[in-house]
């Protein structure tokens, strides 16, 4: 005789360690192609062979080959340290502001918390892919506009974070308790703010890291982040657009590499979040 | 519910909560013409370059004409109030490259977009409903994850390539390059919807769960509630609650994704004309239809807390107890 | 068949057994109290009276009779039908168990409308505003329209035994109905759910309270690790417990007094303070209005007052953190709260605080080895720092074994403990304690009281001890102050203020003590 409750009590789905471990192993074998991308493939990216052109996937080009009679599949795996660049690089750069003015606003003064407080506001009010595009615009395309125009466009939700996390532990029990004891004020700040600080700003920026890869992958896509015959994805996507109907596979596959990076960067961040939570629960 | 609402509320403090709102909506609009005129008079170079090309062989005389046509001469400061001034009578300056006011440039490209976006937001809102439905048990709420996990990480470029090489060419069920027709926004508005829709439903979901697991729940089915009459009578309500914020946010994504869209699909609409623009630096239509994707992001928030307020009676009357 | 007899009570998770063959009786107008420790499986076997369980339990019974029905082989459907209408539920801080978003009226109607599907719209308000006089809430009318957030922790709790009852149930189960409210608010709470008894409500009240149950219960099982190991009538068992457990229960219970000392020079002092915070709506809530008092060194100081009586406030004021709006604090006659922080930051050792939630206080992050070490090496150099740390472990009854664990590892008892090692660190000579035990189970709390009281005993420590409860202010004050609203209503030696009070919220407060309770 089993009573039960009407509805089963899930949890917020808290990828477990089987998908963090599978997308971690993905991730590996990303940062080994962008380093050494000859181990995984012989063909040539660059290379035209026109003879080859347009060949759906085989054992020998899993990718298929593009309308120059490229390998897709070595393509894509060339192409991967562009993005890998791109991505940590916009990450890192837009964390480490996020971090340095959000953690600013939330121990300088009511007037330069207020400050800073409505340039974030202001910048959030812009679409996130519309303020990178702005960048753009003002800079130009190219590589190094893209890492600017991304890291730009998400420092102000890596900043938000930051400041509301400096608030919470300022004026958490435990900082409390440091200056009953007698801690000087900045030591306290050093040893509790910022490292409770860092630890949901690197979560974030987990995750982060496969949307910039998204990103630029879109920027690109449009023309406006890498030129060719860089064989960037979004770029070999934006390629392989003439050829949808005859020749699938040049814009399929290379998107389902970014599709798949920005998955395996999403499990991963969830499983730290949902780590980092269990321990502070 | 025939006993009226509460009179405990002071009067005028939702309509002062909300003229501090719009006070709000007003500075960050500001902010931003003022960050976009910024970045007007900061770009490297002189803006007759800019405007004319890298290809133009002009003389300087013609050039000094411009120059004094657009008043690009006079002080910062003059040319900051006159901008603003400018704005404030909603003329949003003239196209560098088209010869068309920006102002009848956006409003020429803006229906089919806002078709486009409508369409994608009913898409969005049906989908996570379905499969907020469809999570019923552990496995189902399983496979519904992950299809929420590859909607929402799938970059809309890709998904939009893809419809088209299945729908359209394998499949032959829609339309190439016709344009006109609510056939041809379907997937269009399918390709925007998806990432979207996959976040809602997984807030929506999670809202659900969460708010079953609070002790008002089991309140509730301490009283002889079932599954459905909890949903309908008090869960539903909390979730919505968090999803309601999220909404603002994502609407707001809608706008950047048309972009990318209406290139995939080659449509017309604002997306394609703020990627020529910014290829040939048309500054000015850029700015225009920045500004005006940040104003109507602005709003949107601003109505989702209105909305937020209504949902939640604890924010509307915040008077402690007595 | 009983009105509701349970017969070995059996709740699993997998391997582990949490409710082991548990069974009592209850008859109409009856209240049976179950009375035990977090843990010992109290509040699930409450719930099974209502078919409640949680996720992954297996529930089985010999007998399960509920109301008058035999339950033991109902599907949902028929556990649906009965919960609300032949049995009602009420569970503690009405805060949480009412929907925030519904108006209370909403909250009270849904059994009726529920069970009773073919009322009229206004036949239901009618009998909510009954049900909201029948537990005795004022203006019924206004109070129904109103959602729960803003009305008082005692009429919240009121308009949930309302709708717990809206449907006529004949059996409640009160699963700590009144934990979350203050002293005063409880027993007029009890009270009520008495009345009720009387009226022929069967009443299953479930507490960890022994002392406070004693005010309705008719019979009382004590249960310990999912079995009942003792059950007799109310007042045999606090007359005569036979089982070890419940003897233990009822010595815990905080009794008797502390020897009254006199004490030596003052060592705290602070006059007149003032303290306002800013308030909705453009007002300010006074939190403190000219509060004054002295701490005599090697005594403690007990301040008892209600939620909202500015105790906190004032812990706060002494230790510094705050400074007061008019006023001064004193520490050892000389001036402590006026002092610049750079200044006062020297002095801090001598002032230390533990409080109610000692896991707000540690970083989430930080072993017990790292927060001791934060305090330890302000003044204790790296070479010394092991052995005093393990020295102060020893003091609070701790070992070396807890080093490596982090906050939520330990159990409640043992945050304090490290709490009040930590404070102990820097060798203070006063210790501020803001409801030190009121987190913890009886047991545990006597377990920590005793332990002050030894540390003040051997090392002379000044103590100044707040808490709503009175019965612990009692075990350990020597001289008392009750605080109401921010002001101090009456003050003096405990051995007066307790026994002859003369401000009538003393008495007051003396008064909803439950009988179990002796004081000196």
């Amino acid at each position: 005789m089993t009573v039960t409750l009407g509805r089963t009590r899930l949890r917020p789905p808290r990828a477990g360690l089987a998908g963090a471990i599978a997308a971690s192993a993905f991730l590996l074998v990303l940062v080994v192609a962008a380093a050494a991308p000859a181990l995984f493939t012989s063909a040539d990216p660059i290379q035209t062979q026109v003879l080859q052109a347009l060949r759906a996937p085989s054992i020998e080009h899993p990718f298929g080959t593009d309308q120059t009679g490229r390998d897709v599949f070595a393509r894509v795996v060339y192409g991967a340290r562009y993005s890998l660049a791109i991505g940590v690089l916009a990450t890192t750069i837009a964390m480490t502001a996020g971090l340095l003015v959000g953690t600013l606003a939330g121990l300088a003064p009511r007037l330069v918390d207020s400050a800073i407080s409505r340039v974030i506001e202001v910048l959030m009010s812009f679409p996130e892919f519309l303020l990178a595009l702005l960048v753009i615009a003002i800079l130009g395309p190219g590589p190094v506009s893209l890492v600017i125009a991304i890291s730009l466009a998400s420092v102000p939700v890596y900043a938000r974070v930051a400041r509301v996390q400096t608030f919470t532990v300022r004026s958490s029990g435990y900082v409390r308790a440091a200056v009953i004891l007698g801690v000087p004020k900045w030591r306290s700040v050093l040893r509790h703010v910022v490292p409770n600080t860092v630890g949901p700003l690197l979560v974030m920026a987990t995750i982060g890291f496969g949307t910039a890869i998204a990103s630029a992958a879109g920027l690109s896509f449009l023309g406006l982040g890498a030129q060719p015959p860089t064989p960037e994805w979004g770029l070999i996507l934006s390629e392989g657009r003439n050829f949808l109907g005859t020749a699938w596979w040049i814009a399929v596959f290379p998107g389902l590499v970014v599709t798949v990076t920005v998955i395996s960067a999403s499990v991963l961040g969830r499983y730290l979040r949902a780590r980092g939570e269990g321990r502070a629960a | 519910m025939r006993l009226g609402p509460s009179k405990r509320r002071v009067p005028g403090a939702s309509a002062r909560w909300l003229l501090g709102r719009l006070g709000g909506l007003l500075l960050v609009v500001w902010g931003a013409a003022t960050a976009g005129f910024l970045a007007l008079t900061l770009i490297p170079g002189d803006p007759v370059d800019v405007m004319l090309g890298v290809q133009a062989q002009v003389s300087e005389q013609v050039k000094a004409q411009i120059r004094a046509d657009w008043g690009l001469d006079d002080p910062p400061l003059a040319r900051y109030l006159q901008y603003l001034g400018r704005l404030a009578t909603g003329d949003l300056g003239e196209s560098y490259q088209l010869r068309q006011s920006v102002s009848s440039v956006i409003g020429e490209q803006l229906p089919a977009t806002l078709q486009l976006t409508l369409l994608a937001v009913a898409f969005a809102l049906s989908l996570a409903a379905i499969a907020t439905l469809a999570a019923r048990g552990r496995r189902s709420t399983r496979i519904v994850s992950l299809v929420e996990l590859t909607a929402v990480s799938s970059p809309t470029f890709w998904t939009g390539l893809v419809l088209i090489a299945v729908f359209v060419f394998q499949l032959g069920w829609f339309p190439i390059a016709e344009t006109g027709s609510l056939r041809a926004l379907v997937l269009p508005a399918l390709t925007l919807a998806l990432p979207v829709a996959g976040i809602i439903s997984q807030v929506l979901r999670q809202g659900l769960d969460a708010a079953s697991a609070q002790p008002f729940a089991t309140t509730a089915i301490a009283r002889g509630l079932g599954g459905r009459r909890l949903l309908m009578r008090h869960t539903l309500r909390h979730a919505a609650a968090d999803s309601v914020t999220l909404v603002g946010y994502l609407v707001g994504t809608l706008i950047g994704g048309a972009v990318l869209v209406e290139t995939v699909f080659a449509r017309p609409g604002l997306g394609r004309v703020t990627l020529r623009a910014i290829i040939d630096r048309d500054l000015p239509v850029v700015l225009g239809i920045i500004l005006l994707a940040a104003v109507t992001f602005a709003l949107l928030n601003l109505a989702v807390d209105v909305l937020y307020r209504w949902i939640d009676p604890r924010l509307r009357t915040g008077s402690a107890a007595t | 068949m009983s009105f509701v007899s349970v017969r070995n009570l059996r709740v699993r998770f997998g391997q582990r057994t949490v409710v082991d063959g548990v069974s009592f009786d209850i008859a109409p107008g009856e209240c049976l109290a179950i009375v035990g420790e977090s843990g010992s499986g109290k509040t699930i076997t409450a719930r099974a009276l209502l078919g409640l369980a949680p996720d992954g339990a297996d529930v089985s019974s010999d007998e399960l009779v509920v109301a008058g029905v035999d339950a033991s082989a109902y599907t949902g459907a028929e556990w649906r039908s009965v919960r609300g209408r032949l049995v009602g539920l009420v569970s503690q801080d009405a805060l949480v168990s009412l929907d925030p978003m519904r108006r209370i009226a909403s909250e009270v109607a849904e059994p009726i409308e529920v069970h009773e599907g073919g009322l009229s719209r206004s036949e239901i308000d009618a009998r909510v505003l009954r049900m909201l006089a029948d537990v005795a809430i004022p203006s019924p009318e206004t109070r129904a329209r109103q959602y729960p957030h803003e009305l008082s922790g005692g009429l919240r709790q009121r308009a949930l035994i309302a709708s717990a009852l809206a449907a006529a149930p004949r059996l409640l189960v009160a699963d700590e109905p009144t934990t979350a409210l203050d002293a005063t608010v409880q027993s007029k709470v009890l009270e009520l759910l008495g009345s009720l008894k009387e009226a022929g409500l069967a009443l299953l009240l479930v507490s960890h309270d022994l002392a406070l149950v004693s005010q309705i219960a008719d019979r009382i099982a004590v249960m310990q690790h999912g079995r009942i190991v003792e059950t007799a009538a109310a007042a045999d068992l606090l007359a005569n417990p036979t089982h070890p457990y419940s003897r233990a229960l009822l010595d815990a219970v905080p009794t008797g007094h502390a020897v009254r000392r006199d004490g030596g020079e003052i060592v705290l002092a602070a006059r007149s303070l003032v303290k306002q915070y800013p308030a909705p709506h453009r007002t300010t809530t006074v939190a403190l209005d000219d509060v004054s008092l002295e701490l005599r060194a090697g005594t403690t100081l007990g301040i008892v007052g209600e939620s909202g009586s500015g105790k906190s406030t004032l812990a706060r004021l002494l230790l510094a953190i705050e400074r007061p709006d008019s006023g001064e604090v004193l520490l050892r006659g000389s001036p402590w709260s006026s002092l610049a922080e750079s200044a006062r930051r020297r002095m801090r050792g001598g002032i230390q605080l533990i409080e109610q939630d000692p896991a707000s206080s540690f970083d989430p992050r930080y072993t017990v080895r790292r927060i001791l070490t934060e305090a330890v090496a302000i003044t204790d150099a790296r070479a010394n720092r092991p052995a005093r740390i393990l020295e102060l472990l020893e003091q609070v009854g701790l070992s070396a074994v807890h080093l490596g664990r982090r906050g939520h590892e330990l159990s409640g008892g043992q945050r304090q403990r490290v709490a009040i090692a930590r404070a102990l660190a820097r060798r203070p000579s006063i210790l501020v304690c803001d409801e030190p035990v009121s987190a913890l189970d009886v047991q545990v709390q006597a377990q920590v009281l005793a332990l002050l009281q030894n540390l003040q005993a051997s090392t002379g420590l000044s103590l100044v001890v707040i808490s709503h409860d009175l019965a612990v202010i009692a075990q350990l004050s020597d001289t008392v102050l009750v605080m109401r609203h921010g002001v101090v209503v009456e003050s003096g030696e405990a051995s007066e203020v307790l026994t002859d009070p003369n401000h009538p919220f003393t008495r007051e407060l003396l008064d909803s003590l439950p009988s179990g309770r002796i004081l000196p």
